[in-house]
């Protein structure tokens, strides 16, 4: 891609096979989105919270008539608002929070999976985003606005402290709470900012504290910055809220602000995959995206004498690992509105040097070449596909930012956080 | 002739080893012949338990010329001698080799026989533990310790009053007396184990025979050494921790590289996993993890404990001594390790958190100087690191970030990868780093974390320069042997001082640069 226009062409071309996925896949009769493209996959909520923020990108890059996504977006509200909030074992949701993985066709909880918070969040992220989106006064848009405060005002996030004074990380009928809080650097910055933001069950800034008190601001690699180390972490609650110029206390000290951190979190990943400690094979300046995903299943497998145990699913990181040698080309391209030269320079390497990599829905999700054969992740994730789609147009346009910051809960929050400055500013808490 | 056992809590316990080694370091740390000397008619020190808080204490107070006495009930030499550092290290020692000659094909070092296929002879590594424990048992010698010029009583101690203790039928009178008895495996309350039988620290190094199936209760550094190196000596080993990290108290990067170390080594590790029931099924122990609301029953030939520590308070008389005392906290004493009977100090695993051997002989070491020589050293002032012998292992000194952060103390981490370092890349020993904490905007050492292979070597250098108050930039300018592990720490300075270069400091040199040139 030589110039500014083929880039920009090489971009809508991914965005709009990335949506390809959402339009192939969606259930019409309930809105849900499958977690992957594979047969009888689940519902994944955080796959509906990409869905619902990609509907109205769609519709701007006309991927989508207005008409067909306000369509989609009704039907998906509708449908997390009348399921069955309760304590059963098989209801959708409880407490206004829902279950990580549905099944597609009835929506009750499958796979006894937990009761997510954090994917709560990222579809309530999505929630929001529609809802400033489509809000014109005809009827199925006004429609979508009572929906969407009906499903945002009953979670009850005070619940969701489980009397602590950091989120849980999740809640099981059959076992109650999981042992394990949101604490500490990591994706859950958004979900405290909706849960800061609430208008029925704001949990307080002390949430917010406990959370951040395990903050690591570290220098690595010479580089300043606040430590986490998968690299989705630093990706997806930008994905929704524009943290250019707004500061906390944390990063008003660190004179930084969060996008700042993540355009370090990109250096430090370039700096690791450069040094490649482990010899994997083709790692380099532009060949990083170390984070959660599909890997190699689990198994060792000796190279060169020296034995290399691969994960499976695993939240690899840099610089502490683990690391296997998969690379996520996805998290190169979230990286865009952060650090556009780097990310593009590794987008354009993957692109050219793996063609292997180029799939029904635009970049498949990982891969591996230090393992024998190669390997491929086969299966495309929704929530990979997403941010593609949402990462492209905030460089682009910032459209999902601009809509997120219009959001009285999303300021709410963010202002109770202690988030001031930027965009914040003249904003009432 | 007497039997040489090691069971710290029930000597009756019927004896497995009499092999020459146990023999000779019963000679040493309490021999079958030992006359309990006459008391003197007042002692300047009397100290119950010949640990090592004990043992310090003694020798200390005999160099300066005081009349002391020392007592203790089993064997000189306390845990670290007997129980804990020094047969566990030697344990982990093999396991480590065991891991080398695993890895060794990588150094392309081929032997005849495949060296994934090795032997343990587990018998001789036990035995080598003996042949240790008993050289260096020499050091805590019963009779070494006569020479010095200590009276050495074998008994049980009670207070009698606040100035009297005795031992046996023996009454000692005191000026100053020092309570160093240490402590114990806390025993886990589950159903069935103590029906089914399981091992400590305390009983592991009577096994003769390699359990082929081990689980380890317990993910704190005991625990985390243990299951080390067992699985290395070829039992599969099971470790349950009802926590949510492995070393709990550590940074949670030290413990996710742990755990990945655990992983590759082929342990099976059930994190958040609690042990509901135990029974015994002919030689098998089929114990029930709980994860959650899940169950499964797993059966393994042996379980070993490693929960924590109970203080050893009972039984002393403490009441009669007005020594105020509980059962989990132990002895409490004020910051000069004095107890509230003025007369009475306190040392070691009995009274403080700071559960290591070297811990316990700087806190003797306070105590003699508090003691007998009425100063004011105070135990807060040390400055004390630990570590964990697991490969890596993982050390630490000074405050953690969330502790500092729970302050509002800002805090900086300058780390350093130990794949940055050459000689780890030499030596195939990557895994790990150095974080050196400072002050933000300063270079005043806060702590440290150091995971590597040699991380209880190289968490030294950085207690000492927290001891002299040396900044990390001082750290900078120490010229370290090339190549070698211990330079992530000036490296670590290094980066300090990088940080120091304002960009209107680069710009000015760009710009002289450009104008002498």
């Amino acid at each position: 891609m030589r110039n500014a226009t083929e880039q920009t062409n090489f971009l809508n071309e991914l965005q709009k096979k990335s949506f390809q996925y959402f339009l192939d896949l969606y259930n019409p009769n309930n809105g849900l989105i499958p977690d992957t493209d594979e047969n009888n996959a689940p519902a994944s909520i955080t796959g509906v919270g990409f869905a619902l923020s990609s509907y109205p990108v769609a519709v701007e890059k006309k991927l989508l008539s207005r008409e067909e996504a306000v369509k989609r977006t009704l039907v998906t509200l509708k449908f997390f608002f009348e399921s069955e909030q309760s304590e059963k074992l098989n209801a959708t949701g409880y407490k206004g929070f829902y279950y990580h993985f549905l099944d597609m066709k009835t929506g009750c909880r499958t796979w006894k999976s937990e009761l997510s918070i954090i994917d709560t969040g990222f579809l309530l992220a999505g929630v929001i985003c529609t809802a400033e989106y489509f809000k014109q006064k005809n009827e199925s848009e006004v429609e979508i606005q009572k929906l969407a405060s009906g499903i945002l005002n009953r979670v009850d996030w005070r619940w969701a402290l489980d009397e602590r004074a950091a989120l849980s990380h999740g809640w099981r009928p059959e076992s109650s709470f999981i042992h394990y809080d949101w604490e500490g650097y990591s994706e859950a910055l958004l979900l405290y900012c909706l849960a800061l933001g609430s208008d029925n069950f704001a949990v307080s800034k002390k949430s917010f504290e406990a959370w951040s008190s395990t903050y690591q601001w570290e220098n690595i690699y010479d580089v300043d910055f606040l430590y986490a180390g998968p690299f989705f972490i630093h990706l997806f609650s930008h994905a929704w809220i524009d943290f250019r110029d707004i500061r906390d206390k944390f990063m008003h000290a660190k004179k930084i602000d969060y996008f700042e951190n993540t355009r370090r979190a990109i250096q430090v990943q370039r700096a690791y995959c450069i040094r490649n400690p482990k010899n994997f094979i083709g790692y380099g300046k532009n060949c990083w995206g170390i984070t959660a995903d599909a890997g190699p299943d689990y198994y060792k497998q000796f190279r060169s004498g020296d034995e290399v145990v691969f994960f499976g699913y695993s939240a690899r990181g840099v610089p502490y690992g683990p690391d296997d040698g998969t690379i996520a080309p996805w998290a190169c391209v979230a990286s865009l509105p952060f650090d556009p030269d780097s990310a593009f320079d590794a987008i354009n390497h993957l692109h050219q040097t793996y063609p292997q990599l180029r799939g029904k829905y635009g970049f498949k999700c990982s891969f591996n070449m230090s393992i024998n054969p190669v390997w491929f992740l086969e299966r495309f994730y929704a929530m990979d596909v997403g941010i593609i789609i949402m990462m492209i147009e905030n460089a682009q346009s910032g459209l999902v930012w601009n809509l997120m910051k219009k959001s009285r809960i999303l300021q709410r929050g963010l202002t109770r956080a202690g988030f001031s400055g930027g965009w914040l500013e003249g904003k009432s808490s | 002739m007497k039997k040489a056992y090691f069971h710290w809590e029930l000597p009756q316990e019927p004896p497995l080893f009499d092999d020459l080694f146990n023999q000779n370091l019963i000679k040493e740390v309490h021999p079958e012949d030992w006359v309990n000397p006459i008391p003197a008619k007042c002692y300047n020190l009397v100290i119950i338990g010949g640990g090592t808080a004990g043992l310090v204490a003694a020798a200390e107070a005999a160099r300066f010329g005081a009349k002391v006495a020392l007592i203790e009930r089993s064997f000189l030499g306390g845990n670290c001698l007997n129980v804990a550092c020094i047969p566990s290290k030697t344990l982990a020692r093999a396991g480590r080799v065991c891991s080398d000659i695993r890895y060794a094909a990588s150094y392309g070092v081929q032997g005849n026989l495949p060296l994934e296929n090795f032997e343990v002879d587990f018998p001789k590594v036990m035995e080598r533990i003996r042949k240790i424990r008993a050289r260096i048992g020499r050091h805590d010698s019963a009779e070494r310790f006569r020479d010095l010029g200590v009276d050495v009583f074998f008994g049980e101690a009670t207070f009698k009053d606040e100035k009297t203790i005795k031992v046996n039928h023996l009454i000692l009178r005191f000026k100053k007396a020092l309570v160093a008895t240490g402590s114990r495996p806390a025993t886990p309350n589950i159903p069935g184990l103590a029906e089914s039988g399981y091992i400590t620290n305390e009983t592991v190094f009577n096994l003769n025979e390699l359990p082929k199936r081990l689980m380890v209760i317990g993910g704190g550094p005991l625990g985390c050494e243990f299951a080390q190196a067992f699985q290395r000596l070829g039992a599969k080993v099971i470790v349950v921790q009802n926590k949510t990290l492995f070393l709990p108290n550590e940074e949670r990067d030290a413990a996710q590289l742990l755990s990945d170390s655990f992983a590759k080594d082929g342990m099976q590790l059930r994190l958040n996993t609690t042990v509901s029931k135990i029974s015994l099924h002919g030689k098998e122990k089929l114990v029930e993890l709980s994860n959650q609301n899940n169950t499964e029953v797993v059966a393994v030939d042996e379980i070993l404990t490693g929960v924590g520590r109970t203080r050893n308070v009972e039984g002393l008389g403490l009441e009669n001594a007005n020594i105020h005392f509980n059962l989990k906290n132990g002895i409490m004493v004020n910051d000069f390790l004095q107890t509230t009977n003025p007369r009475v100090f306190a040392a070691g695993d009995v009274c403080s958190d700071f559960m290591y051997t070297h811990a316990a002989s700087a806190a003797a070491r306070i105590v003699i100087q508090n003691a007998l020589f009425r100063k004011h050293k105070r135990i807060s002032k040390l400055v004390i690191p630990w570590c964990t012998y697991t490969d890596p292992e993982v050390a630490h000194v000074g405050v953690y970030v969330r502790d500092a952060r729970a302050k509002d103390l800002p805090i900086k981490s300058y780390t350093i990868l130990m794949h940055q370092i050459d000689r780890s890349i030499i030596d195939g020993e990557e895994t790990g780093f150095v974080k050196v904490h400072v002050r933000e905007g300063t270079d005043q050492i806060l702590g440290a974390t150091i995971v590597a292979r040699h991380a209880g070597e190289m968490i030294n250098e950085v207690s000492l320069a927290m001891v002299m108050g040396l900044g990390l930039a001082d750290l900078e300018k120490v010229i370290h042997s090339y190549p070698t592990q211990a330079e992530a720490i000036p490296k670590a300075g290094d980066a300090y001082v990088k940080t120091k270069l304002s960009p209107r400091f680069e710009n000015a040199a760009r710009l002289w640069f450009k104008l002498i040139r």
